[in-house]
C-alpha cells in the first residue's frame, strides 16, 4: 500500500513536470512565460558548475544558518522559561496567536534604518520569521510531557540538565520537530524575501535581478535552486524525525 | 475573564513602552514614537490620495481570499473524501506550503503581467494551500459513524457534504480559513509591494524609496492593527466552534 501511494505520488509528479515541458515545447505557453523543466535542469547545472552565483549561494545560507541558530537555540530557550511562568504565558498568548497573522516584512525598512543596508537585516528577518514557531512549539510540547515523567526524574533524583535532555527533550520531540521544520521554511522565507525587497546579495536578489534583465534561464535555474534546497532540507528533517520517533516508541 | 482583559492590556501597554523605547534610543530618523504615529495614520485616513491605494489592496485581497477560500475548500473536500487521492498529495501540499512563495514572483508576473490579477493569484497561492491541508485533515478526521448514517439515509455526494460533513469539519476548516486569510492578505501586500502602483503595498515601497519614515510607520501600524484586530475576532469565533463540538 505504501509503495504504491509513493509510485502514484511520484507518477503525478512525473506527469506534471511532462505536461508543463510538453505545452512549453509545443508553443502553448510561451517561452517567455516559462522554459521547459528540462533546460532549467540544465541551466542550473552550467551556473552551479560556472561558479557565478557561489558567493551569492554561500551568502544566501550563511544568513539564513545563522537566523536559524539564533531562532532555533533562543525559541527553545524561550519556550521552555515562558513555560516556567503561567502569568507571563498568558500575557504573551495573544502575541503568539497574531503574530503570523501580521505581515512582518513591513518591518524590514525599520532594521534597515536601523543597522544599515547589508547581512544583519536580512538575519534579523529571517530570525523573526522563525522564532516564535519554536517558542509556540516549544511550548505545545512541553505542555504534553506527561507529570509522571517528571516525577520518575525527580524519583530518580537527576539534575536539571539530565532532566531535560533524557526526560523533556525525547517526550517533547515531536513538537519540536515540528517547531524545527517551520524554523527552517520560515527562516528561508524571511531571508529570501527580504532579498527580494531590498539588499545587495543573495540568491533572492539575484533572481529579482535576472528577472528585470530578462535572463530567463539564470531566474529559473535560481527558482528551481531553492525550491530543491527547501524540499531537500524538509525531506532529510522528515527522515530524522521519523528514526528519532521509531527509537522513542511512538511509531 | 477579566483577567485576560487585563492580561491583554499589559500585552498592548508592553508593546507600546517597547516602541516608545526604541524611539528614545534611535530618534524619529529611524522611527516615529506612537503617538505621532497613530496621528499621522489617522490623518492619512482622512486625505483622498490615500482611499484608492486602500481601495486597490482592498479589492485584490478580497478577490484573493474568496478564490483561495472556495478553491482550497473544494479541493480539500474532494482530497478528505477520496482517501487515496488525498494520501497521494498530502506531502506535496506540505512541500508548497514550505517554499518561499517569493521566489515564485516573476513566474506569476510573467503569466499574469502587471497589475491586478497578478497581486490577486500572488494572495492566492499564499493563502489556498493551508485551506486545502485543514479542510482535508478536516474531513478525514470526522467520525466514521457520521458517514455510516449519511449512507444509511442514501444521501446524495453533494447533500453529504452540506448536510454532514461540512458540519462536522466546520472547526478544523474555519481554523484553515483564518489561517488563510493572513496569508491572503501578506501575500496580496508582498505582489503590491513588487508589481503595482497602487495600494498600501506599493505606497510602503515608494516611503521607502523615499526614505518617509513616518510615512513607512503609518502603513505599518494600520497593517499590523488590521492584522491583528481580525485575528483576534476570528480567534474567538474559531475557539468558540471547537468549543461547541467537544
Amino acid at each position: 500500500m505504501r509503495l504504491r501511494i509513493n509510485l502514484l505520488r511520484l507518477a503525478v509528479i512525473v506527469a506534471a513536470v511532462l505536461l508543463v515541458e510538453l505545452l512549453v515545447r509545443v508553443g502553448t505557453i510561451s517561452r517567455v512565460m516559462l522554459i521547459p523543466p528540462s533546460e532549467m535542469v540544465l541551466a542550473l547545472f552550467r551556473l552551479l558548475a560556472s561558479g557565478r552565483m557561489t558567493r551569492d549561494i554561500a551568502l544566501t545560507l550563511r544568513n539564513v544558518g545563522i537566523a536559524l541558530t539564533f531562532a532555533i537555540v533562543l525559541g527553545f530557550a524561550g519556550g521552555v522559561a515562558v513555560h516556567a511562568l503561567p502569568r507571563l504565558r498568558s500575557i504573551l498568548d495573544p502575541l503568539f496567536a497574531s503574530y503570523y497573522a501580521v505581515p512582518i516584512f513591513v518591518f524590514y525598512p525599520l532594521f534597515i534604518v536601523i543597522s544599515g543596508m547589508g547581512s544583519l537585516p536580512l538575519i534579523i528577518m529571517g530570525f523573526l520569521s522563525a522564532v516564535i514557531a519554536m517558542v509556540i512549539n516549544t511550548l505545545n510540547g512541553l505542555d504534553r510531557v506527561p507529570a509522571v515523567f517528571r516525577k520518575t526524574g525527580r524519583v530518580l533524583q537527576m539534575g536539571r540538565f539530565e532532566t531535560v535532555c533524557l526526560i523533556i527533550l525525547p517526550a517533547a520531540a515531536a513538537h519540536i520537530f515540528t517547531g524545527l521544520k517551520l524554523a527552517v521554511a520560515y527562516a528561508f522565507i524571511g531571508v529570501i524575501a527580504a532579498e527580494f525587497i531590498l539588499s545587495g546579495g543573495g540568491i533572492g536578489y539575484e533572481i529579482s535581478f535576472t528577472y528585470f534583465a530578462f535572463d530567463n534561464n539564470t531566474m529559473y535555474a535560481l527558482i528551481l535552486l531553492i525550491l530543491v534546497l527547501v524540499t531537500a532540507i524538509n525531506m532529510g528533517l522528515y527522515a530524522w524525525e521519523r528514526r528519532v520517533q521509531t527509537r522513542v516508541g511512538r511509531r | 475573564m477579566r483577567t485576560r482583559r487585563a492580561d491583554g492590556l499589559i500585552l498592548i501597554g508592553g508593546l507600546l513602552l517597547a516602541w516608545q523605547a526604541v524611539f528614545m534610543l534611535y530618534g524619529d530618523l529611524v522611527i516615529t514614537p506612537p503617538l505621532e504615529t497613530s496621528r499621522y495614520a489617522a490623518h492619512l485616513l482622512a486625505q483622498a490620495f490615500f482611499w484608492p491605494h486602500l481601495e486597490a489592496t482592498a479589492k485584490a485581497f478580497a478577490a484573493g481570499l474568496a478564490i483561495a477560500s472556495i478553491g482550497g475548500l473544494s479541493l480539500g473536500l474532494a482530497l478528505g473524501f477520496h482517501r487515496l487521492s488525498g494520501e497521494v498529495f498530502e506531502p506535496i501540499l506540505t512541500a508548497l506550503y514550505s517554499i518561499p512563495k517569493v521566489t515564485l514572483y516573476p513566474v506569476i508576473l510573467l503569466i499574469f503581467g502587471l497589475g491586478m490579477s497578478a497581486k490577486i493569484a500572488f494572495g492566492t497561492i499564499h493563502g489556498i494551500v493551508p485551506v486545502i491541508i485543514f479542510t482535508m485533515d478536516a474531513v478525514r478526521n470526522t467520525k466514521p459513524v457520521y458517514l455510516k448514517v449519511g449512507r444509511l439515509f442514501h444521501l446524495s455526494v453533494p447533500s453529504m457534504a452540506r448536510t454532514i460533513l461540512i458540519p462536522a469539519a466546520l472547526p478544523e476548516i474555519f481554523t484553515g480559513l483564518r489561517v488563510g486569510f493572513s496569508l491572503t492578505l501578506i501575500g496580496t501586500l508582498i505582489g503590491e509591494m513588487f508589481a503595482s502602483l497602487q495600494g498600501l503595498g506599493f505606497l510602503l515601497m515608494r516611503a521607502i524609496g523615499l526614505y518617509d519614515v513616518k510615512m513607512i510607520m503609518a502603513i505599518t501600524l494600520l497593517l499590523v492593527v488590521f492584522a491583528s484586530g481580525v485575528n483576534t475576532v476570528l480567534l474567538a469565533i474559531d475557539r468558540r466552534l471547537h468549543h461547541r463540538t467537544v
